[in-house]
């Protein structure tokens, strides 16, 4: 008994020795007269600007007369086409209701979802962003994987995008 | 204007795209890449000079035909025709690609009669009891053509875009509604279902009425049928080929005249 708990204790803390990756997605403020929060996506695509994780997809949740917020999930024109088309929504761990201005965390581990099927080499960071009555920008930051070294990385935005920073820590 | 008078415009309207001086036909959806639960998109049906302004006369919808993602028919809703322009819903019950398309085929035949000219336009089947045989100085052609374009609800197939093996056609090796600015598309061209090389193809930008120049992209089919097409710019884009041959399907018809008008559009990265 004693054994098997020293083992649920070392699993348990086997992940903060684990290398994770923070960013950072910040959602400016801007003056409209009419104002809707983004639809935002955050992915990671490799060499050939395939998604190699789906790390967040934030749009309207709610039903309207139109039908549910996936009508406009296609003018995040990037992610639709490289992921979005394929996937049936809602996407477990990934989509999620859009959020208002500010900064927002999201922090992944390696070995875990979605980071888990990662294989070495050098991918970048995409952020899509999209409002209604607004404008579309799409940043991205490359990096190389697993992580070798403590970097801070970032991307600012001009329009629909804030300071988006990429924290990897071996 | 009598009956007969309308009839004439309307085979007048529908030649003129078959003719040198052609006016263009198209196909104009509301939206080519859908992501909704429940998608509808509505489509402009017209035949202009301008692309894409209705200004001239609608593009009739009597062989309107509609292809869904599993490749059954799908029915337009909503058909309506005016003086500038048709128009149409789709609703994409189906995930998957739509092909709309327009295709008018058939012959026409001019002669003489009593001294007066005569003239007649219809099917292959009709022909030989309503045209006389013996008439004098009388002129066959045969035509087919193509005016469609393609819409996508949701992950993109290609049921819907293989050849239907009949005319000028054109099929995807770049998935139709997969267009990004600055990409290279490419795309095959067939006739009766096979690889048509040499054809000359044009590729003009949708907003002619606020520029100067057509702008229009000129390229030819490769040994393969192969086109190839680097999009300058994100928007809507009007293909056009036109061509002529002898396969006709009836003796007395020379020619066979073979068009083929393509919306697609580009969107930005």
């Amino acid at each position: 008994m004693r054994v098997c708990w020293l083992f649920i204790l070392l699993l348990s803390t086997s992940p903060v020795m684990a290398a994770d990756m923070g960013i950072t997605v910040q959602i400016p403020r801007i003056d409209a007269a009419e104002y809707h929060r983004p639809y935002v996506a955050v992915w990671i695509e490799d060499g050939n600007q395939a998604v190699a994780a789906n790390l967040a997809v934030w749009y309207q949740q709610k039903d309207t007369k139109e039908g549910a917020g996936s009508k406009w999930l296609a003018d995040l024109r990037q992610w639709w086409r490289r992921s979005g088309r394929e996937q049936s929504l809602p996407i477990d761990g990934v989509s999620g209701a859009t959020r208002p201005v500010g900064q927002h965390q999201l922090r992944f581990e390696s070995g875990k979802p979605p980071l888990a099927s990662l294989k070495p080499g050098s991918y970048q960071l995409v952020v899509e962003a999209v409002r209604e009555v607004g404008g579309r920008e799409l940043l991205k930051i490359p990096f190389d994987w697993p992580i070798s070294e403590t970097r801070h990385l970032d991307a600012k935005g001009q329009h629909e995008l804030g300071q988006i920073t990429l924290d990897l820590n071996p | 204007m009598t009956t007969a008078h309308k009839l004439f415009a309307i085979a007048v309207a529908l030649a003129l795209p078959l003719s040198a001086q052609a006016h263009k036909t198209w196909l104009l959806p509301s939206e080519t890449v859908l992501s909704a639960e429940d998608p509808w998109i509505t489509v402009d049906a017209a035949v202009s000079n301008d692309l894409f302004y209705f200004n001239h006369v609608p593009l009739r919808l009597e062989s309107l035909a509609i292809t869904g993602p599993d490749g059954s028919a799908v029915n337009a809703e909503n058909t309506a025709t005016g003086k500038y322009r048709s128009t149409f819903d789709v609703h994409l019950t189906t995930p998957g690609t739509y092909r709309i398309a327009v295709v008018n085929a058939g012959l026409f035949a001019n002669w003489e009669e009593d001294g007066k000219p005569k003239r007649w336009r219809g099917s292959v089947e009709k022909f030989a009891s309503e045209v006389p045989k013996d008439a004098s100085k009388l002129s066959v052609s045969q035509s087919v053509g193509r005016t469609e374009t393609f819409v996508t609800a949701g992950r993109p197939n290609d049921t819907a875009l293989t050849s239907s093996g009949v005319g000028l056609e054109l099929v995807p090796v770049t998935h139709p509604n997969d267009l990004f600015a600055g990409e290279k598309a490419t795309f095959k061209l067939l006739i009766d279902g096979k690889p048509a090389p040499g054809l000359d193809v044009e590729v003009i930008p949708d907003g002619i009425r606020y520029r100067q120049q057509q702008n229009e992209i000129k390229t030819t089919s490769d040994k393969d049928g192969l086109i190839s097409v680097t999009w300058p710019a994100a928007g809507r884009y009007w293909l056009h080929s036109d061509t002529e041959d002898d396969k006709t399907s009836v003796a007395a018809a020379s020619k066979r005249r073979l068009s083929y008008s393509l919306t697609l559009e580009v969107l930005p990265q």
